[in-house]
C-alpha cells in the first residue's frame, strides 16, 4: 500500500466512475490506447451481492451480478486495474487503461478528457432520474370540515 | 428403472429446428432486438434477474427472446448460465440507506421526512387497456421536479430511536451460501433471505396472502418501500482497498408487524424483510411478509401450523427451477417404470380374479 488516504479516495473515485460509465461512451471518449502488457487478461466471473437483514441487521447474500476484471501495465510501467459490472471485455480494458494512465504524466489531460465528461454524464443522468422523482412527490392537503 | 433406449436424434433434431421457426414467428414482422426487450420488457427481465439470481440485464432480456417469453424456461437459462461463471468474491453488505430512490413510501408515516415519492408506478392507474399503446406515437417524456440533495432517511429509524421497533443489530458473520451448500434445516434467517429472494413470485405472493387471510397472520404495514439505484462495492486485494464495481436496482420493503413483549420486555413492533433485484415491488413486500412469518419462532409465537411458518415448506418449493425440473422430468420417458407397473397391476387382477372364481366354486 503505503499510498496517502486521498490518493486511495482519488483513485476509489475514478474507478468507481469508469466501472459505472456506459461502455460505448467510455469508448467514445477513449484516447489513442498506449502499449500494455496484460497481467491478467479480461476475464468474466460473478460477485456474490449482499444484503443486510432489515436493512441494518446480518449480512445475508442476496444473489451474484456479472463482473469483468483484468489487469496490465504500460510501457511507461503504470499498472491499471478493472472490475467492471457485466461481460464487456473492451469496458474492463478501457477502465484499466485509463486506471493506469491517470497515475502517470498525463492524469490532468486524462482527467478531462475522460473522467470530467464521465462524471458529468453520471450526473446528469442521475439528476434526470432525481427531477422525475421529485415531480412524483405527494403533497398532501388536509381538507377543512364545514362547521356551522 | 433405467434402460437405455437409442433413437429419436432425428426426430429431436426436426423439433428443435421447429422451434427456431416458431421463436422467430412470421417474418414479415419486425425481430425482437435484446436491446428492445431490455428496456421496453424492463419488469420481465427484473423478475428474470431476480430468480435466476444473477443480475444482467443483457442476459436476461436474451435469455426471454430464446426462451419465447417463458420466463421460468428463461430464468432456467440464466441458472444454468450462473454455474459457468467463476466466483471472485462478495461485495460489501449493501447500502440501501444510501439509495438514489426512484419511489420511496410508507403506508404508516404521512408525512414522513423525504416524502411520498411515488415513482413510474401502476398504482392508481385505472387498469384499462391503453390502446393508444398500440398505435405508433411520439416517445412520452416524464415531468421534472427539483429534487432534494442526500441520501433518503429510513423510516424505521424513526421508530427505532423511540425503542417501539425491534432492533437489527449489525454484524461481520459471513453469511450461509445456498448455491455453495445444500439447503438443511433449520435454516438461518441469512439462508431464509437468500432462499426468498429467488423464489418464485408466484410462490411467495400465494405464501403472502395466506398470511394475510390468516394462516399465520401476523398484521403486517408497509413501513416502507423504495426502489432505486445501489452501487455495489467490493474489496480488492490485490489494490489493498474497496471499489464501486457497479450500480444496481433493487426493491426494498420493510414491514412494521404485530407488536410482542413479555413480562421482561415491553411490547415493541417486529419487523420483517424483502430485498430484491430490479422494480419488483410485489415480490419485496410477499417476501417481507414471508420472511417475518418465518421467524415465528426466534420471536416466541405459537406455530399455528400455518404453512407460512414453514421454513422447509416454503423454501423447498419455492425455487421454481427445482420445482419445474422435477415435474417436467414426468413426461420424459419413463416406458420400462410403466411397464413394470403395468405388469404388476395385471398379475394383481389376474389373481384377484383367480380368488373371486374360487370364491364363488
Amino acid at each position: 500500500m503505503g499510498t496517502d488516504m486521498t490518493e486511495t479516495a482519488e483513485r476509489q473515485s475514478w474507478m468507481g466512475l469508469l466501472a459505472r460509465a456506459p461502455a460505448e461512451r467510455l469508448a467514445a471518449l477513449m484516447p489513442q490506447a498506449p502499449e500494455f502488457d496484460w497481467l491478467r487478461v479480461p476475464e468474466i466471473g460473478g460477485v456474490m451481492m449482499r444484503g443486510r437483514a432489515g436493512g441494518t441487521g446480518a449480512p445475508f447474500n442476496l444473489g451474484e451480478m456479472t463482473v469483468t476484471r483484468c489487469a496490465l501495465r504500460l510501457g511507461s510501467g503504470e499498472v491499471g486495474h478493472a472490475c467492471v459490472m457485466g461481460r464487456d471485455k473492451a469496458h474492463a480494458q478501457r477502465a484499466a487503461l485509463v486506471d493506469a494512465l491517470m497515475q502517470g504524466a498525463t492524469a490532468a489531460a486524462i482527467r478531462a478528457q475522460v473522467l470530467d465528461p464521465l462524471a458529468q454524464d453520471e450526473d446528469a443522468r442521475r439528476s434526470a432520474r432525481a427531477a422525475r422523482a421529485a415531480a412524483t412527490k405527494v403533497d398532501f392537503f388536509t381538507m377543512v370540515r364545514g362547521e356551522a | 428403472m433405467y434402460v437405455a433406449v437409442k433413437g429419436g436424434e432425428r426426430a429431436i433434431d426436426a423439433a428443435h429446428d421447429w422451434l427456431a421457426e416458431e421463436r422467430r414467428g412470421d417474418p414479415a414482422i419486425p425481430e425482437l432486438s435484446i436491446a428492445q426487450i431490455r428496456e421496453q420488457m424492463a419488469l420481465a427481465v427484473n423478475r428474470v434477474m431476480a430468480e435466476g439470481s444473477l443480475y444482467d440485464p443483457d442476459l436476461a432480456a436474451l435469455a426471454i427472446k430464446q426462451a419465447r417469453g417463458d420466463l421460468i424456461e428463461a430464468i432456467f437459462l440464466i441458472r444454468a448460465y450462473r454455474t459457468t461463471l467463476p466466483r471472485f468474491g462478495a461485495s460489501k453488505p449493501l447500502d440501501t440507506a444510501a439509495m438514489r430512490c426512484d419511489r420511496r413510501i410508507s403506508a404508516t408515516f404521512k408525512d414522513a421526512p423525504g416524502g411520498q415519492v411515488l415513482g413510474p408506478t401502476f398504482d392508481y392507474t385505472h387498469r384499462l387497456l391503453d390502446f393508444a399503446l398500440a398505435a405508433e406515437g411520439e416517445a412520452p417524456v416524464a415531468r421534472q421536479g427539483d429534487p432534494v440533495a442526500g441520501d433518503t432517511p429510513r423510516i424505521m429509524d424513526f421508530l427505532n430511536a423511540d425503542g417501539l421497533i425491534q432492533q437489527e443489530p449489525p454484524s461481520d458473520d459471513t453469511p450461509a451460501d445456498l448455491t455453495r451448500e445444500p439447503l438443511e434445516f433449520p435454516a438461518g434467517r441469512d439462508l431464509r433471505l437468500q432462499a426468498l429472494s429467488r423464489s418464485d413470485e408466484g410462490f411467495v405472493l400465494g405464501m403472502a396472502y395466506s398470511t394475510q387471510r390468516g394462516y399465520g397472520r401476523n398484521h403486517p404495514f408497509v413501513g416502507e418501500l423504495r426502489i432505486g439505484a445501489v452501487e455495489v462495492v467490493m474489496d480488492i486485494p490485490e489494490l489493498g482497498f474497496d471499489i464501486c464495481i457497479g450500480e444496481v436496482t433493487l426493491t426494498e420493503c420493510e414491514t412494521v408487524n404485530q407488536f410482542t413483549g413479555s413480562k421482561s420486555e415491553p411490547a415493541q413492533f417486529t419487523r420483517g424483510y424483502g430485498l430484491v433485484f430490479g422494480q419488483s415491488e410485489r415480490k419485496a413486500i410477499s417476501m417481507a411478509l414471508v420472511d417475518r412469518a418465518l421467524r415465528w419462532d426466534e420471536l416466541g409465537e405459537e406455530d399455528v401450523g400455518a404453512p407460512a411458518q414453514d421454513a422447509e415448506f416454503v423454501l423447498a418449493h419455492g425455487d421454481n427451477i427445482q420445482a419445474t425440473g422435477f415435474l417436467e422430468h414426468i413426461k420424459l420417458p419413463h416406458y420400462v417404470d410403466f411397464q413394470s407397473e403395468l405388469e404388476l397391476v395385471r398379475r394383481m387382477r389376474r389373481e384377484a380374479m383367480g380368488e373371486m372364481k374360487e370364491a364363488a366354486q
